[in-house]
């Protein structure tokens, strides 16, 4: 058993149960989710241990996950603020809402705050067009969406995970 | 308003079972399972005239009776990867109103002979995974999902899974692959899903909303069911309403209301004293309409918009005023697609990013006309040359907008050569 495999035998058995048995390959996405959980990103070894568990190549792994938006291969914030700026967002504000946002915390798009909390990015649609402007949070606990948002409400957001980190 | 689909704001805590019950919830499943053969229940579907709500308007009784029956086991698999810039509306009925939501997605497992069927979410929508999960649970709890239903030899299971943001994925043979575990690419087809689909089997993939509307038509039969709509586009259908409008949200109404009613009548009109320019119906995916008298006027069923230059789609209609030129409109579509192409094909891959650098440069003012007449170009090469509708999709709000706006772009174009460009556009 690998690493990851220990640690989420449970978790992990259950998701393959999903599928028929010689289909492991479709539990490669919820897989990445388990890994990426703890650190915000899947790491070189845990490519090679979802490979591992699934019986497919490393390559495979980071094929899918190169692929798809909401996986990362790198450490950035903890908390990944992601602005929907897509057309219908767009018509409402939201290029100015983002562009407020990272005035606020001194970022540019893609950017993180230097305290290491807080990536900025600026998304495609997140089916929330009617509430816009909209962000969703990506961080260990999930995603989690912000709806009709200001730069104020978003900022005392921030404000409140950094009270959180202090205590 | 006739919600059938959104009768949650109609019913307070509709998302609970014993509400949805005592609503007459899964009354047409155990019917169904006790009283009536699978293709009956595909007849009924049929007769009632429903049509795919993903998009394509594909009749959904015909896609149901083209499942091959000489090759099990078969699936279903639901398209919950709502991705389309405008379109919000299977989120909220997954939302508020899930149980006619899976109740829908079990009788159409039942009328194809599938045991098992996938909900396919796009990764965003990682809390109401959550949800389903927990309401999938209580229905096996319930009996209502499992082994042996209602004493028939019947078998059904339900399972979620999450994308992980790729509009792409909403395509259905895409959907197909990124499930199987591999990369959300378009298969080429024939052969189609009902024949070859998920691991290579026959699978019915149908969106959400086209599903919701199922347990209503078990109910009260296929006449009631064309009592809402025109003849050839029956029911109603979830119009989600965004843009420089009033009041976005989502708005059901008979198939075949007016762009003026939605707009004006349900949405409110347009704010800030500015008048409407420009109707997009289908999301970032569609043409653009010129908000004239007569497209206000026309009917949103899947015959008339095309009268008027574009495709009802998924009904995400985007209203745009007379403040926006339209250079930087197709600039934020080619990004989004740009961004979204899966690189499959070359014509979509290229195309896009070229497209992409023209937007750029026109909105910024650094292009001649010629470009424009490039960009246009562009577009024609990519449109009907890929596998998938993307690349399709790509060039509507391009073309549509070079053809039908055209002083917008005059107005941002340089009458000598552009001084200095500095367009950086990064690779997907």
């Amino acid at each position: 058993m690998n690493p990851l495999q220990e640690r989420y035998s449970e978790e992990i058995a259950q998701v393959l149960s999903k599928y028929p048995a010689d289909q492991k390959r479709s539990a490669v996405m919820p897989l990445l989710y388990i890994a990426q959980r703890e650190h915000g990103y899947v790491s070189r070894e845990q490519f090679a241990q979802i490979a591992e568990i699934l019986e497919i190549s490393a390559t495979d792994v980071a094929e899918i996950l190169g692929f798809y938006t909401l996986y990362h291969d790198k450490p950035e914030g903890k908390y990944r603020l992601q602005v929907c700026n897509d057309l219908p967002c767009a018509l409402r504000g939201a290029d100015q809402f983002l562009e407020g946002v990272c005035d606020h915390l001194g970022v540019k798009p893609g950017g993180t705050t230097q305290d290491g909390l807080v990536t900025v990015e600026a998304v495609m649609c997140l089916a929330a067009c009617h509430r816009a402007p909209m962000f969703q949070v990506q961080s260990s606990e999930g995603i989690a969406y912000h709806e009709d948002q200001t730069v104020e409400s978003a900022a005392r957001l921030v404000d409140n995970w950094r009270a959180r980190e202090g205590e | 308003m006739n919600d059938i689909l959104l009768r949650h704001r109609q019913i307070p805590n509709l998302d609970q079972l014993p509400i949805y019950r005592q609503n007459g919830g899964f009354e047409a499943f155990k019917r169904a399972l006790t009283s009536m053969q699978p293709d009956e229940v595909t007849d009924l579907v049929k007769a009632s005239g429903l049509r795919g709500r993903g998009g394509a308007g594909f009749p959904t009784g015909m896609k149901w009776s083209f499942i091959d029956k000489n090759v099990f086991p078969h699936y279903v698999v639901v398209n919950a990867d709502e991705s389309e810039p405008g379109t919000f509306k299977d989120r909220e009925i997954m939302e508020s109103n899930p149980f006619q939501f899976l109740e829908g997605v079990m009788l159409c497992a039942y009328a194809v002979r599938a045991n098992e069927a996938y909900i396919y979410l796009r990764g965003e929508f990682w809390q109401l995974a959550a949800e389903l999960d927990k309401h999938i649970e209580y229905l096996e709890r319930e009996g209502l999902l499992g082994e042996k239903l209602f004493g028939t030899d019947y078998s059904l299971r339900l399972y979620t899974h999450l994308g992980a943001g790729a509009y792409i994925c909403g395509e259905e043979t895409a959907l197909l692959e990124s499930l199987e575990g591999k990369l959300g690419q378009p298969r080429l087809r024939p052969p189609f899903p009902p024949s070859f689909g998920l691991y290579g089997k026959p699978t019915i993939v149908n969106n959400v909303e086209t599903l919701a509307n199922v347990p209503m038509i078990l109910e009260k039969g296929a006449d009631w069911f064309r009592g809402f709509g025109t003849e050839k586009s029956p029911g109603t259908k979830v119009f989600s309403l965004s843009g420089n409008v009033a009041k976005p949200g989502n708005y059901e109404l008979p198939l075949g209301t007016t762009f003026r009613e939605l707009i004006f009548e349900h949405g409110g009109g347009i704010p800030n004293g500015r008048s409407i320019k420009a109707i997009m119906p289908a999301g970032a995916s569609s043409s653009l309409i010129v908000a004239d008298e007569k497209a206000l006027d026309t009917p949103m069923d899947y015959e008339s918009v095309p009268s008027v230059g574009a495709m009802l789609g998924s009904a995400s209609v985007i209203v745009v005023d007379d403040s926006v030129n339209m250079a930087w409109l197709i600039n934020k579509t080619m990004h989004f697609f740009q961004h979204e192409s899966c690189g499959k094909c070359t014509p979509c891959r290229e195309g896009t990013f070229w497209m992409r650098h023209l937007t750029e440069r026109i909105e910024h003012g650094q292009a001649r006309w010629e470009d424009v007449e490039l960009l246009n170009e562009v577009a024609s090469n990519v449109k009907g040359k890929c596998l998938c509708a993307l690349g399709d999709f790509s060039t509507e709000a391009v073309m549509s907008s070079i053809q039908r706006f055209r002083h917008d772009f005059e107005i941002k174009v340089l009458s000598e050569a552009p001084v200095s460009v500095d367009i950086k556009v990064s690779n997907p």
